[in-house]
């Protein structure tokens, strides 16, 4: 690793003074680039905390926008647009980022500025897309990223020359090491113009526009750095025929066993929190009708689910972790030969994967898909994947009925390989119905499979606290929000109508009531009425059954802990209507927040009604077979 | 351009080697992309441009789909596609 292999790493230089033009009042800037360039690295540097995601008016690509407060008390809002590799669009997040930067984007102003930002160590290639965005007239900053890998591998750059040939200023910086950034700052604060005018390609002709970049790239002294040798090596094994499998075997295990044993010390730790509050609110207030609302219904309720928080963020934890390394791409390419017999074409996986977390942002994340069928067919199969919604549903089941032993030693035990089951259950309902679906109504000839693989990198500790962040405030808000008022409801349901100025037994009361009507239904599941109640609120949204249950049994027993949760269900149903109720949650589609997303994705309601109707009858039979199979195996 | 698109003419190529036959670790030189235009582009976009040089690298597990390093970058290709991907033996220096 040396210095003086490479030119100094942070130098800008305007091609020539000119006076300081439209940026000195700039409101907004606007950061493009091609997908792994480091784009969402350099905004979360740059915005920090301080950003917020929303949804671009009339679509559903998702919105990025950051503030950062410079010198003199300035602010500027920083969009993060989606990562292209030309403004010809091809899907609609492209077609996005091309309205913004045209000003086209109903409601969202043209950006006073564009920081384009490129790969330094691939420079040739990502050089395309700077014909088209300066032709945009904008005042444009062009940063060139992975300055460190860059150096690492003997490649460099002459960042001057390059500005010269570019017409507009060239920063050399390491977004994910912080380096070089002054430049970007300078640039937002507004010192430069609009670029000088120089002759670009024809944007339409690729070969020609290659051409130029590789002209521009030597004019600016441009030397390629040597391949990245530690992608190669961990290539060699991570892709390796009979290691690659295993490896991504042993990931996968590895993730599930931390998440559902690691994460225990840290529920208890929240769990004793919510404990320790609960009684301190019980003892200070009077006894009350109200106390005991924030007691059982509140701090029970509620509780029972923010529990879940710490398994919740590990599971995130992960997630960021293959994707920011880069392993993530390595999983796809391995999983694709099982995505191709199911008829989905590559560019779903992304979105399954994602569906792993919360089938929304997965249906969102189907915009990047560019064939209408397959679109609607990954859309229609995402709620199937095992969503983090489920796994507090999962955790207290097992928990509840699963004893642990270990199956592989220390490394897989009972209940991981029973949530394993359960993620594998989800997806192969996945697969099935893609493959009916592809099959029948949604057939088309299939798309092309092209898939970047990014060298290896060292996730940031920044993103990943980032993105944990992100997550638990998503989920707190859910907490306070959708849970506290069915918590809130459930419980007056719970305790009216009022018999002799108090409160009935729990049968006699509206909750217990409307439990009760559904009991014959669910019946043959091995359900009773109190799950039925739980299952009622969840259709708001699946986690918040563990909250009605906490509340149920808590007015019952006085005892709100999750740990009298899981005593109470092992009393109250058997085995077989607890391996139902898994399964039951595997299928069903109970989630308002997905029902409204996919009716707003397909454009009317024919689709989501149906997608409702059909997990819905999955959820019922599969539940069905299970109680009635595992029933007769253990009588 | 120098895509074309010609999906109506299976097989009407037969002379020299596309992508799928590139052995692992050999190298070449793209001649011809055989798919519809907006594929093609896209490909271009990602470094298959004619001319340039393409490297047969990784593998999935069983074989499907394989990884090519092209431009400067890795990009991973289902058979179906890489079969349309027209090349020569580059002259070996």
């Amino acid at each position: 690793m040396s210095d003086q292999g490479c030119c100094s790493p942070a130098t800008t230089i305007a091609p020539e003074p000119r006076p300081p033009g439209k940026l000195a009042r700039a409101h907004s800037i606007a950061i493009v680039g091609p997908p792994n360039s480091g784009k969402s690295t350099l905004f979360n540097q740059l915005t920090g905390l301080r950003q917020k995601v929303g949804n671009y008016p009339g679509v559903t690509v998702e919105q990025r926008v950051g503030k950062m407060r410079l010198a003199h008390n300035k602010e500027i809002d920083l969009i993060d647009l989606p990562g292209v590799y030309s403004l010809e669009p091809r899907s609609e997040d492209e077609q996005v980022t091309r309205d913004v930067l045209l000003g086209e984007m109903k409601d969202v102003p043209r950006p006073d500025g564009v920081i384009l930002i490129l790969d330094s160590t691939n420079l040739g290639r990502h050089l395309l897309l700077a014909a088209p965005v300066l032709s945009l007239g904008l005042p444009t900053l062009v940063v060139l990223n992975m300055a460190d890998s860059l150096r690492e591998r003997g490649g460099q750059v002459d960042t001057t020359a390059l500005a010269r040939q570019l017409g507009t200023p060239v920063a050399l910086v390491s977004a994910a090491k912080s380096e070089g950034l002054e430049p970007v700052m300078e640039f937002l604060t507004g010192q430069f113009g609009v670029p000088a005018p120089v002759e670009l390609p024809v944007i339409n002709d690729i070969p020609k526009c290659r051409e130029w970049a590789t002209h521009i790239g030597s004019r600016a002294a441009y030397r390629a750095p040597s391949p990245p040798l530690w992608t190669r090596r961990l290539d060699k094994l991570f892709l390796h025929p009979v290691a690659g499998p295993v490896i991504f075997a042993m990931v996968v295990i590895a993730v599930f066993q931390v998440i559902f044993t690691g994460a225990v010390p840290l529920m208890d730790g929240v769990e004793w929190m919510v404990n320790r509050s609960g009684e301190w609110v019980a003892g200070v207030l009077p006894e009350s009708p109200v106390r005991d609302l924030l007691v059982e219904g509140v701090w029970g309720g509620v509780g029972a689910v923010i529990v879940f928080l710490p398994q919740i963020l590990l599971l995130f934890l992960f997630i960021g972790i293959l994707e920011d390394s880069g392993y993530m791409a390595r999983a796809a390419l391995i999983a694709d030969r099982t995505m191709s017999k199911a008829g989905l074409q590559g560019k779903s996986f992304i979105p399954l994967l994602s569906a792993y977390a919360c089938a929304v942002s997965a249906i969102m994340a189907t915009r990047t898909i560019e064939n209408r069928r397959d679109r609607i067919a990954t859309i229609l199969i995402a709620p199937f994947m095992t969503c983090s919604a489920r796994l507090p549903v999962y955790t207290l089941i097992i928990a509840a009925f699963i004893p642990e032993r270990p199956l592989l030693g220390h490394f897989l035990g009972t209940r991981t390989a029973a949530m394993m089951g359960l993620y594998l259950l989800g997806f192969l309902a996945a697969v099935a119905t893609a493959r009916v679906l592809k099959s029948s109504v949604l057939k088309t000839e299939r798309t092309p499979f092209l898939l970047e693989m990014p060298p290896y990198r060292r996730p940031t500790l920044r993103s990943l606290a980032l993105r944990l962040y992100d997550r638990a405030k998503i989920f707190v808000r859910r907490a306070g929000t959708v849970i506290l008022a069915t918590a809130i409801i459930l419980w007056l349901l719970a305790h009216l109508p009022l018999v002799d100025g108090g409160a009935p037994p729990i049968e006699g009361s509206v909750a217990g009531t409307i439990g009760r009507a559904v009991e014959p239904v669910i019946e043959p599941l091995g359900f009773n009425w109190k799950i039925g109640i739980g299952l009622i609120t969840s259709l708001a949204a699946r986690e918040v059954i563990v909250g009605t249950l906490g509340t149920i049994y808590g007015i019952e027993s006085g005892d709100e802990t999750s740990v009298g949760l899981q005593q109470a269900l092992h009393k109250d149903i058997t085995i077989g209507g607890a391996v139902a109720l898994l399964v039951f949650f595997a299928f069903a589609m109970q989630c308002m927040s997905t029902v409204a997303i996919v009716r707003r994705e397909t454009g009317g309601w024919k689709w989501p009604l149906l997608q409702f109707a059909y997990m819905g009858t999955l959820a019922y039979t599969g539940a069905f077979l299970a109680n009635l199979i595992v029933t007769a195996i253990v009588s | 351009m120098q895509a074309d698109v010609k999906s109506d003419a299976p097989g009407a190529v037969a002379t020299g080697l596309t992508l799928a036959e590139l052995p692992f670790g050999f190298e070449a030189v793209l001649d011809r992309l055989d798919l519809p235009e907006d594929v093609a582009r896209r490909l271009m976009e990602l470094g298959f441009v004619p001319g340039h040089a393409v490297a047969a690298a990784h593998s999935a597990p069983g074989g499907d789909p394989r990884v090519f390093r092209v431009d400067g970058s890795e990009i991973a290709l289902r058979r179906e596609t890489a079969a349309r991907i027209h090349v020569r033996t580059s002259p070996r220096p």
